[in-house]
């Protein structure tokens, strides 16, 4: 296109500080000058300034200066999480009832849930209309439940029918961070049936699903990676345990059952087995321990994997003492030699997680 | 608009006529492809998604593997024979004979998210578009590719999967895209509902992650990018499923056919033409993928998808290669087949300890003769123990097979899954009966995938005086194929210790990996597992008899 095509360009609008000035021509017809008012200026010095000084301030000023940001020693930067703790859970044991450690026998698993339940004041006591219960079971392998291996899942179908219809319980949640898989675990153990059949609710641990956990008095897990998400406004906690062998601690019960809500690097625990197993003992103070005797993994534990190492019983335990609920279970149950108790049971009592001693605190209901 | 600058007579101007012309018709052929597309897209992706342990309930999963028909004639000039579901080939083959090869534009996942992709990065203008859609000479390569692909699978080194559409699509989508998605809800802070989980690929487990997935995303990123420069690159100058149903479109019923006395050679058929089929002219029925866009365009509606018009001198029948040519990919696929094998990383004397394959998987020769890499196997593994094979493990020729890598996890005991989505047998459909070696299988034992083995000089209890026995204690055998004996011994700090050194009985290994998997010493492991003693090959096995079954 050449020049002359080009329509004129309508006149620019005039700003009001140049109006007040006379008119100079200028070279450039497109060229207009347009100062900065005073004001403007000033305003942006000032906050040109004060950002500058702010800087300068926060970054320089001594560290006892408030609002300084100074960090000669760069711990500032020092990735700190803030641990969470857990509640107690627990709920103090009706009166006129002495013992801790309830043992029901005989009949369906349901029965001898309810009856060992009964021996320790009933469930109805522990657990209020509308709590959310958190159910703790077994799932560390991907065993059928005839193995032993984990918690049999026609216990924790009754166990949660009793939390919701009996107990008019709002939720129940049933959690577990097993060895292999957590799908696969929780669909061959039997357990994600069972429990959406008797109305509850499975929680997996997704990567999202543990914080760190502070546990003042615990020796190797002070702080360490737990699996939070199921226990998110959680009113009760009830662990439900299966009796096994062990080999490296011996037994592996209802105390070590707790085991499962670890995170992180939980495979170095071996090396100080007994140790982490009395950690966990006052780690979480759970409403109720239930014990399910009712296969019993007498060899070969923790995996079983064959149904010759499984004894089936006729027990279930319900107790507010874990570790004296586990001592028995120990002679009782897995048919062992109390002077080879677990290690690890005498050192839940030193911490304070219950007592070995269960002479006197036992009810039985047959 | 603007009335106010004192023109009153200037008359509305006459609209330009629109070029090209806007298509009104709602319902139009084109449109139904779309829908066809997206509801194909949207399948593969759901399979993919459902190929997970909690939501597999009898969903033909690998159904879209299966009707590929070039997996089912690939595999059937290796192997001999059609491995259970891959009969369905005949589908796709069938609607080819039939239609021309509308599988390449209303099915195919992989060229749907071709065209998406050259559609949405094309900034062309319409006359460039014209040439960018012309046919050029190029577009015989995908016909060399099927012939070289052919003729090595008929030797029997099967490589098909590498560029086969379905295949490299699942895998990528397997090993990448799905891990890609998950982590990335994962990874998203402060976000805590359940349900979100439950629209991960992989929900309920730790972040999966895939080795070498990068070259795996890295090539079809490579291949999507090539849209921009050539459209549809992948679909008219690499693959091998196109050119196969090219070959057979000339048999087919149908067809784009033109009327050359509405045809004003406007060209506008090019603007949108996925194939490059030449619609101006003579059409290439190899190249035509049926997309339909050059009837919406056509602004004399002389182009037709129809019977009529056999006239020879108006179509092109047969690919546009010549016997130079097809002759020269012969030689180079007959030279393909040694070329790989002599690469000898993969040989019964010279294997990877790390080649450590799935439970159910046939010995590794004719495991190279069926595996597609489709990596539907590593797509369903609840552990995320299988990987794609780097060169490392599978040498050149098993790149991206699945293989064990324990480290990262270990093979579930009861669990077949993979054997169970495998397409093409190469991980034999099996039961938990068979792999654990109960009932009807009890004479012949456990699968055994490989061997596990202590370093001592590592292992805490053996070299340390440290308790640990990790490894015994999830062994998931009965009887433990890793035992202990104690023994109380003083460490160098003067305290009596119990240790309970582990020790292996190679007869009850299957080679599960859950040792290697948590052996708490992280970086080189203390016991691990190698190929050696896998029962799926008598040349590859370690003991000359089981002590186990004797007793």
């Amino acid at each position: 296109m050449s020049e002359h095509d080009t329509p004129k360009k309508p006149p620019r609008p005039v700003d009001p500080v140049d109006a007040s000035r006379p008119e100079k021509p200028i070279q450039n017809p497109d060229y207009q000058k347009q100062p900065m008012e005073r004001r403007v200026f000033l305003g942006r010095l000032g906050a040109a300034a004060g950002i500058l000084g702010t800087a300068g301030y926060l970054s320089l000023a001594p560290e006892q200066w408030p609002l300084s940001m100074k960090d000669r020693t760069g711990l500032l930067s020092k990735p700190s999480v803030k641990p969470i703790r857990l509640n107690d859970f627990r709920v103090p044991k009706p009166v006129n009832q002495n013992a801790d450690v309830g043992i029901g026998r005989g009949g369906t698993p349901d029965q001898m849930l309810r009856k060992a339940l009964d021996a320790v004041g009933g469930l109805k006591h522990y657990i209020q209309p509308g709590d959310i219960v958190l159910v703790k079971p077994n799932v560390a392998f991907d065993r059928s439940p005839a193995l032993g291996a984990t918690s049999q899942p026609a216990l924790i179908e009754a166990l949660i029918k009793l939390i919701l219809v009996d107990c008019r319980a709002q939720e129940v949640r049933v959690c577990d961070n097993p060895i292999e898989s957590p799908p696969d675990c929780f669909m061959k153990t039997g357990l994600r049936k069972a429990t959406e059949k008797a109305g509850g609710r499975v929680y997996l641990p997704d990567p999202n699903a543990f914080r760190q956990l502070n546990t003042p008095g615990a020796t190797l897990i002070e702080e360490w990676a737990f699996f939070h998400r199921p226990f998110t406004n959680v009113d009760k906690v009830i662990g439900v345990a299966p009796v096994k062998d062990h080999n490296l601690c011996h037994a592996s019960m209802g105390v070590k059952n707790w085991y499962g809500l670890l995170g992180g690097r939980r495979n170095q625990f071996h090396q100080d087995i007994h140790e982490i197993v009395s950690d966990l003992s006052i780690m979480i103070r759970p409403t109720l321990t239930i014990l399910d005797g009712t296969k019993v993994l007498m060899e070969n534990g923790p995996t079983g994997g064959d149904p010759s190492n499984v004894v089936t019983r006729d027990v279930v335990m319900a107790s507010l003492d874990p570790v004296a609920q586990d001592a028995w279970a120990f002679q009782n149950l897995l048919d062992r030699d109390p002077d080879q108790l677990p290690e690890y049971l005498h050192k839940c009592e030193e911490k304070g997680g219950g007592q070995v001693d269960f002479e006197g605190r036992l009810k039985e209901i047959t | 608009m603007n009335s106010s600058d004192g023109t009153p007579g200037s008359q509305p101007q006459p609209k330009l006529k629109m070029f090209p012309p806007p298509v009104r018709k709602k319902l139009r052929l084109t449109n139904v492809r779309i829908v066809s597309q997206i509801f194909f897209f949207g399948a593969f992706l759901v399979l993919c998604w459902l190929t997970w342990t909690t939501r597999l309930a009898g969903y033909p999963v690998s159904r879209i593997l299966e009707m590929d028909p070039l997996v089912m004639i690939s595999t059937m000039l290796s192997t001999g024979y059609v491995y259970r579901y891959l009969g369905w080939g005949l589908l796709v083959l069938g609607l080819t004979l039939l239609a021309g090869r509308v599988f390449c534009n209303w099915i195919c996942p992989y060229g749907t998210l071709h065209q998406f992709v050259g559609w949405i990065f094309n900034i062309h203008k319409t006359k460039d578009n014209f040439e960018r859609n012309r046919y050029r000479d190029m577009y015989f390569f995908k016909y060399a590719v099927l012939t070289v692909m052919l003729i090595m699978a008929a030797m029997g080194a099967l490589q098909i999967g590498l560029l086969d559409p379905i295949c490299l699509m699942y895998r990528t989508v397997a090993t990448v895209v799905a891990p890609m998605f998950d982590m990335s809800i994962d990874a998203m802070p402060g976000i805590d509902p359940l349900w979100i989980d439950e629209l991960k690929f992989a929900p309920g487990v730790p972040s999966r992650i895939f080795v070498g997935s990068f070259w795996i995303g890295l090539f079809m990123l490579v291949l999507l990018g090539a849209n921009v420069f050539i459209p549809r690159f992948f679909c008219r100058v690499l693959c091998p499923l196109g050119a196969l149903l090219g070959a057979v479109s000339r048999f087919s019923l149908v067809r784009i056919n033109r009327d050359v006395h509405k045809c004003t050679d406007c060209n506008m058929c090019l603007h949108r033409c996925e194939g490059a089929a030449d619609p101006q002219a003579q059409v290439r029925v190899s190249e035509c993928f049926s997309c339909m866009n050059c009837i919406d365009d056509c602004p004399e509606d002389a182009l037709s998808f129809t019977m009529v018009g056999l006239d020879r001198k108006q179509v092109k029948l047969l690919p546009d290669v010549s016997k130079r040519r097809m002759f020269f990919a012969s030689i180079v696929g007959a030279l393909g087949y040694p070329f790989l094998k002599i690469h000898g990383t993969n040989t019964d004397a010279n294997f990877s300890p790390d080649l450590i394959r799935p439970p159910g998987s046939v010995a590794e020769p004719e495991f190279l003769e069926k595996c597609i890499k489709c990596d539907q196997c590593i797509n369903s593994c609840p552990t995320n123990v299988l990987q794609p094979a780097t060169w490392a493990e599978g040498g050149l020729e098993g790149l991206w097979t699945p293989v064990m890598n324990f480290n990262i996890a270990h093979c579930q005991l009861k669990c077949t899954l993979c054997s169970e989505v495998c397409p093409t047998g190469a991980i034999r459909k099996i039961t938990v009966d068979e792999k654990m070696g109960k009932g009807e299988y009890q004479e012949q034992g456990p699968i055994v995938l490989g061997t596990a083995f202590f370093d001592k000089g590592r292992c805490l209890p053996h070299a340390m005086d440290i308790p640990c026995v990790v490894c015994e204690e999830v062994c998931p055998v009965s009887p433990k194929a890793i035992q202990t004996h104690d023994e109380e011994v003083k460490n160098v700090f003067n305290e009596v210790v119990v240790l309970n050194k582990p020790f292996m009985v190679p007869d009850l290994c299957i080679g599960c990996g859950i040792c290697q998997a948590e052996c708490p010493v992280r970086d080189d492991r203390a016991v691990y597992v190698t190929a050696v003693g896998e029962s799926r090959s008598s040349e590859r096995s370690l003991l000359l008899k089981s002590r186990a079954k004797e007793g």
